[in-house]
């Protein structure tokens, strides 16, 4: 869908050895948004990183816009700060739930990941509900066992978003 | 969570939903705003019928979704769906997504192209204008069956809107015998209007689209306030991008008094400096925050125009974003007293350079459903309807410069939504 994430063929144990760390790293990244951490999130980037969350259709058709568009740590710092400083909104629980992870390449500076996620919203008064679901299209920067995003695509199917999106998926 | 969701105090208490014969407007006039115009299934139905379906001129798509012969998008006037065409002549058509047959709601793409419309049910088909061009078996199978003989197929074509155009934005209309759309948007209106859609070919950027959980009213209601921006937004006022004292206007239409432009002046420096007495009234000011990364904020002036930001409001449907230099239309679909829909297209123009597109998707984070601003807009808006539905008390204060009524020379001012309303009650005959 992307272009750029097209599937490579990897050997069965350097896809495994990838798949296992970048599990890892989603377990961790999930934790520090879900756990309210916003402020922790930008460390999971790299400095020049490009992160977009974006819906299907503009994804399928190569618009550029992004619900959030970001070139750099730096926005993403600012965007942290503004979410957990400046923004109002009504206070909520969000839980994200990361499967599927696919290795799409491996080099040994690099690890291209596509994984599918659902983000859960409860509300005061709400149910949970199912407040997106999308696929991840990731590029990792690896250092060791070590991980940052270069890049991530956050591209969702759920088109109609209730109301908003005040955290970053 | 959608509207539909609501755990507490699904579907509204009987006394904010009465019927329409027994809804007074409250005695102090344009200075409150009854809570039934935001409630009510009956004002609701006759919004639809008199306004969206009425003679206003809707919104429909930018000519810049469509640009090629057989390109069509799947649209709403009011709630109703409408399919917008382009001919073979390069002409423009709307029609309503139903099937003159059996009324299946035949387009089922967001957007795409084809040589003919071809109602998937029973094979009806229909050319880019909507006439009714074939029907399967008209004249029966062995001379059994079939249409009558006085059947004519353009008796029988899909149904038509007025359409117009004014530099690359489409409008349609249920009423055929719409004034001009320049008569309709008014002098005042155009000036602004015609600084974004100057004629220059748009380039799409892409779409969002969401729910919020409010009656539609109030998103022009929020845009014809000046008042909000530098309270609700502190995001705005931290980074200067406007602060309570900073040049700007709140114009509404002097024809209906319905469209609007909220228009500001960024300060020259990147920070606004924000006196000790105005730091006192906004209680949400933060002191001392800088941006890491301030290419967001830069400003470009690309237009001969004395504002850096304009937001207009053009009734009934449509909103036009100017925020520096990010730029978009948001399309309102009424959806029930309790919920609208909102579908964002953002757009740039086609010789921008790679560089200015991505500084407009960059600005593009101040908008938009996890915008900066945006965000917050949604959220209030979505406080309102729960305030107005669940509660016992029936009005909300509407006295900012109580004196005026229409265009203001004060942020610090309601009198845009008292035009507003003024046009709106005797349109509803409240």
């Amino acid at each position: 869908m992307l272009p750029g994430f097209d599937k490579k063929p990897i050997a069965h144990d350097k896809a495994l050895a990838a798949r296992a760390a970048v599990e890892d790293f989603h377990a961790e990244y999930c934790a520090v948004l879900d756990g309210g951490d916003i402020e922790q999130w930008p460390e999971f980037f790299t400095e020049n990183c490009v992160y977009r969350v974006t819906e299907y259709e503009n994804a399928a058709h190569g618009f550029p816009a992004g619900l959030i568009y970001a070139e750099g740590r730096n926005m993403l710092r600012d965007r942290a700060v503004a979410i957990s400083r400046t923004q109002m909104f009504a206070p909520r629980q969000m839980l994200h739930f990361v499967s599927n992870v696919r290795i799409l390449d491996v080099t040994d500076e690099e690890i291209v990941a596509q994984s599918n996620y659902m983000l859960l919203q409860t509300l005061v008064e709400g149910a949970t509900t199912l407040h997106q679901a999308g696929r991840l299209f990731d590029r990792f920067a690896r250092n060791g066992a070590e991980l940052l995003l270069k890049e991530r695509q956050a591209i969702y199917d759920t088109a109609m978003i209730a109301n908003d999106l005040a955290y970053p998926v | 969570m959608y509207s539909s969701e609501t755990v507490i105090g699904l579907g509204t208490p009987s006394v904010k939903n009465k019927p329409i014969e027994q809804l007074v407007w409250p005695e102090e006039g344009l200075h409150a705003i009854p809570d039934w115009v935001y409630t009510s299934d009956d004002v609701y139905a006759r919004e639809i019928e008199r306004i969206f379906h009425g003679p206003t001129w809707n919104f429909v798509a930018l000519e810049a979704e469509v640009p090629n012969s057989g390109d069509y998008k799947r649209s709403y006037v009011g709630p109703t769906p409408v399919v917008v065409s382009r001919a073979e002549d390069g002409s423009i058509h709307v029609f309503e997504n139903r099937c003159a047959h059996r009324g299946a709601e035949f387009c089922r793409h967001t957007r795409g192209n084809n040589t003919e419309f071809v109602c998937p049910y029973h094979q009806w088909s229909y050319d880019l204008k909507g006439n009714l061009q074939g029907i399967p078996f008209k004249r029966g199978v062995n001379k059994l069956g079939g249409m009558p003989r006085d059947f004519r197929n353009e008796d029988h074509g899909l149904k038509k809107l007025a359409v117009t155009t004014r530099n690359g934005v489409v409008f349609a209309s249920f009423t055929h015998d719409m004034e001009p759309i320049e008569d309709y948007l008014t002098p005042e209106i155009l000036k602004d209007f015609d600084t974004v859609f100057n004629g220059k070919k748009l380039r799409i950027l892409g779409f969002y689209k969401n729910e919020l959980p409010c009656n539609w009213k109030m998103y022009h209601e929020n845009l014809k306030d000046p008042y909000h921006a530098t309270l609700l937004h502190s995001f705005l006022v931290v980074f200067g991008l406007l602060v309570a004292g900073n040049r700007s206007a709140m114009v509404a239409d002097s024809k209906r008094g319905v469209h609007g432009t909220m228009a500001s002046a960024k300060s020259d420096s990147l920070y606004a400096a924000v006196d000790a007495d105005k730091k006192k009234e906004m209680r949400s000011f933060h002191e001392g925050m800088v941006l890491k990364d301030e290419r967001f904020l830069e400003y470009v002036k690309e237009f001969d125009s004395e504002w850096s930001v304009t937001m207009q409001t053009i009734w009934p449907n449509l909103i036009v974003q100017r925020e520096m230099n990010t730029l978009g239309v948001r399309h309102i679909v009424p959806n029930g007293p309790n919920s609208m829909i909102m579908l964002w297209t953002m757009f740039g123009y086609e010789d921008d350079t790679e560089e200015t597109t991505r500084h407009r998707l960059r600005q593009g984070n101040l908008m938009g459903p996890a915008g900066f601003l945006g965000l917050e807009d949604n959220e209030a808006m979505k406080f309102v309807q729960e305030g107005v539905r669940r509660s016992v008390t029936d009005r909300s204060v509407l006295k900012l410069d109580s004196e005026n009524i229409g265009t203001a020379d004060s942020l610090i001012s309601e009198a845009a939504i008292r035009a507003m309303y003024k046009h709106y009650r005797e349109v509803m005959g409240f």
